[in-house]
């Protein structure tokens, strides 16, 4: 059985001052595994956020309905855990209390509270900075700090809307390995968003490749590389290949995309 | 000359802020001081010390200036009380602001001063009325600027709660109040010089206490250096309760400055 499953979702943006609506999704259908790690690919503006946000329940969708676990999404909630591409810690909490949002709301009592951000702060190697305000961390510490936040809620799925889409290359690389690395230990089921090719093969187990505006699904690749992935794997003959593909599919819709 | 936006040290700015201090009494010095100003308009400096000295040691000065500070701080403490949740209330929920919001601008326009003559008629001329101008002039400035803060809240940091499981009244209780209480507390800081010239216009008028009655009352006789020595006290309490206020912020919201 499917974890998520979105069925015909579309989505049609009201036109602004009178003028004519955008299609912003084309109905998509998508049916995601449990443990399933998905990357959702494309170009710009193709509507891939649209959708990871209808899934979050920020969002509704024009028709169609998303089911997670059998039940119908009618908003957002915990079971979704998420991590935006802007930095959305909340200033005036402390890493750590950051990180005990979730919890705190829950009324998860408070020992249990600390031994479940001690465990996170640990897993994405914040540990000493645990009293830190957001505004003294870098922008990967951030992010850091938003995936231990969403990962310490226990969500039943985890939503990463181009997380690292604001940060420098290395800083970027080294985040990946350690989603990676979260990943190939919780085996939680992940939604990701992207536009970048690499990074969408690396991390997922099912990239799925959207076209441009009007987002629909184009192809669905499973990426059968083996785990535990290392970045030596970004040098191997078996990711250029997928990457090849990857990338003329991609570069046409960037071209339609352009031609429009 | 310094470069556009570089910061200055610490010592010089200090320095540089009781230069200016200096050079204007410098400058009201040698206008008075030194004839270019008739007395009758203007006292001069030490003319103005001795009259203060005299008001606070024979007339009792210092109670009128306690009744001042009293009626401030009544009269901002009842407004902020009524103002600070209804503007979060029309910050979080649009509903609400579409019903006041309207009112609230109108009511905003009318001068507290304007309210003094028939708050005499409601109310009389006890402590009621002066607390009733400061409240008039207060409540609708901080019911409108904190509505406008938290309207302004950053709809990701919101959506971000949401996902972690906030219900709607978390989100205020948990998002909206703490990421603008440190805007609200700015907010009350400003608001409160207002509520200082409500006060003073409120004691000119049918009042028998405080710096405002003082300043009217040495009209009458020209004593020009006991009306300035009124007017530098009100400037004084308000730098110390600027200064309260911004050392609070300091120690109340650490991660506004880390």
């Amino acid at each position: 059985m499917s974890k998520l499953l979105i069925e015909g979702v579309s989505r049609v943006f009201p036109g602004v001052h009178g003028g004519a609506p955008t299609r912003a999704l084309e109905p998509i259908s998508l049916s995601v595994a449990a443990n399933d790690f998905i990357a959702i690919l494309g170009p710009s503006g193709c509507g891939k956020s649209t959708l990871l946000r209808i899934v979050a329940g920020l969002d509704r969708p024009t028709s169609g309905r998303v089911l997670l676990d059998g039940r119908a999404v009618q908003g957002p909630g915990a079971d979704r855990g998420m991590v935006f591409q802007s930095y959305t810690l909340f200033p005036w909490l402390t890493v750590a209390q950051n990180i005990a949002f979730g919890l705190r709301e829950r009324g998860v009592p408070e020992t249990d509270r600390q031994a479940i951000v001690a465990q996170y702060v640990e897993r994405v190697g914040l540990k000493g900075f645990e009293r830190h305000w957001p505004r003294q961390l870098s922008g990967g510490m951030q992010q850091r700090t938003a995936i231990a936040r969403a990962l310490a809620n226990n969500p039943e799925i985890m939503l990463l809307d181009e997380p690292f889409g604001a940060l420098d290359t290395q800083t970027r690389s080294l985040m990946q390995e350690l989603l990676l690395d979260i990943w190939e230990r919780e085996r939680k089921t992940v939604l990701f968003v992207t536009h970048d090719i690499e990074e969408a093969i690396f991390l997922a187990s099912r990239v799925v490749v959207m076209s441009a505006r009007p987002g629909r699904i184009k192809s669905d690749v499973p990426i059968d590389l083996p785990h535990p992935r290392h970045y030596t794997m970004k040098t191997t003959a078996d990711f250029s290949a997928l990457k090849a593909r990857l990338t003329e599919e991609i570069r046409v819709e960037v071209l339609a995309a352009g031609a429009h | 000359m310094p470069r556009p936006l570089e910061p200055v040290g610490n010592a010089s700015r200090i320095g540089l802020g009781i230069a200016f201090f200096v050079l204007f009494v410098a400058g009201w010095a040698i206008a008075t001081l030194g004839g270019f100003v008739s007395a009758t308009f203007l006292a001069d400096p030490l003319t103005m010390l001795a009259d203060g000295w005299t008001l606070l040691t024979r007339f009792g000065f210092a109670g009128d200036i306690a009744i001042t500070v009293w009626r401030v701080v009544g009269g901002f403490v009842l407004a902020a009380a009524v103002a600070v949740p209804v503007g979060i209330l029309m910050g979080a929920y649009k509903p609400v602001e579409a019903f006041l919001e309207p009112f609230v601008s109108f009511a905003r326009y009318l001068p507290a001063s304007a309210f003094v003559p028939l708050l005499i008629l409601w109310a009389g001329i006890g402590e009621t009325q002066k607390l009733l101008v400061i409240f008039i002039g207060s409540v609708f400035q901080i019911i409108l600027m904190v509505a406008v803060a938290v309207g302004q809240t950053r709809r990701d940091l919101v959506e971000a709660a949401y996902t972690l499981g906030c219900g709607e009244r978390s989100v205020v209780r948990r998002v909206l109040v703490p990421a603008n209480a440190p805007e609200i507390a700015e907010i009350l800081r400003l608001v409160l010089g207002w509520a200082w010239t409500y006060v003073i216009v409120a004691e000119l008028i049918g009042s028998s206490s405080g710096i405002g009655h003082m300043i009217i009352d040495s009209q009458a006789l020209l004593a020009t250096g006991q009306m300035i020595f009124g007017i530098i006290v009100i400037g004084l309490i308000g730098l110390v309760s600027d200064f309260l206020f911004k050392a609070a912020n300091r120690a109340l919201f650490p991660w506004k400055l880390a």
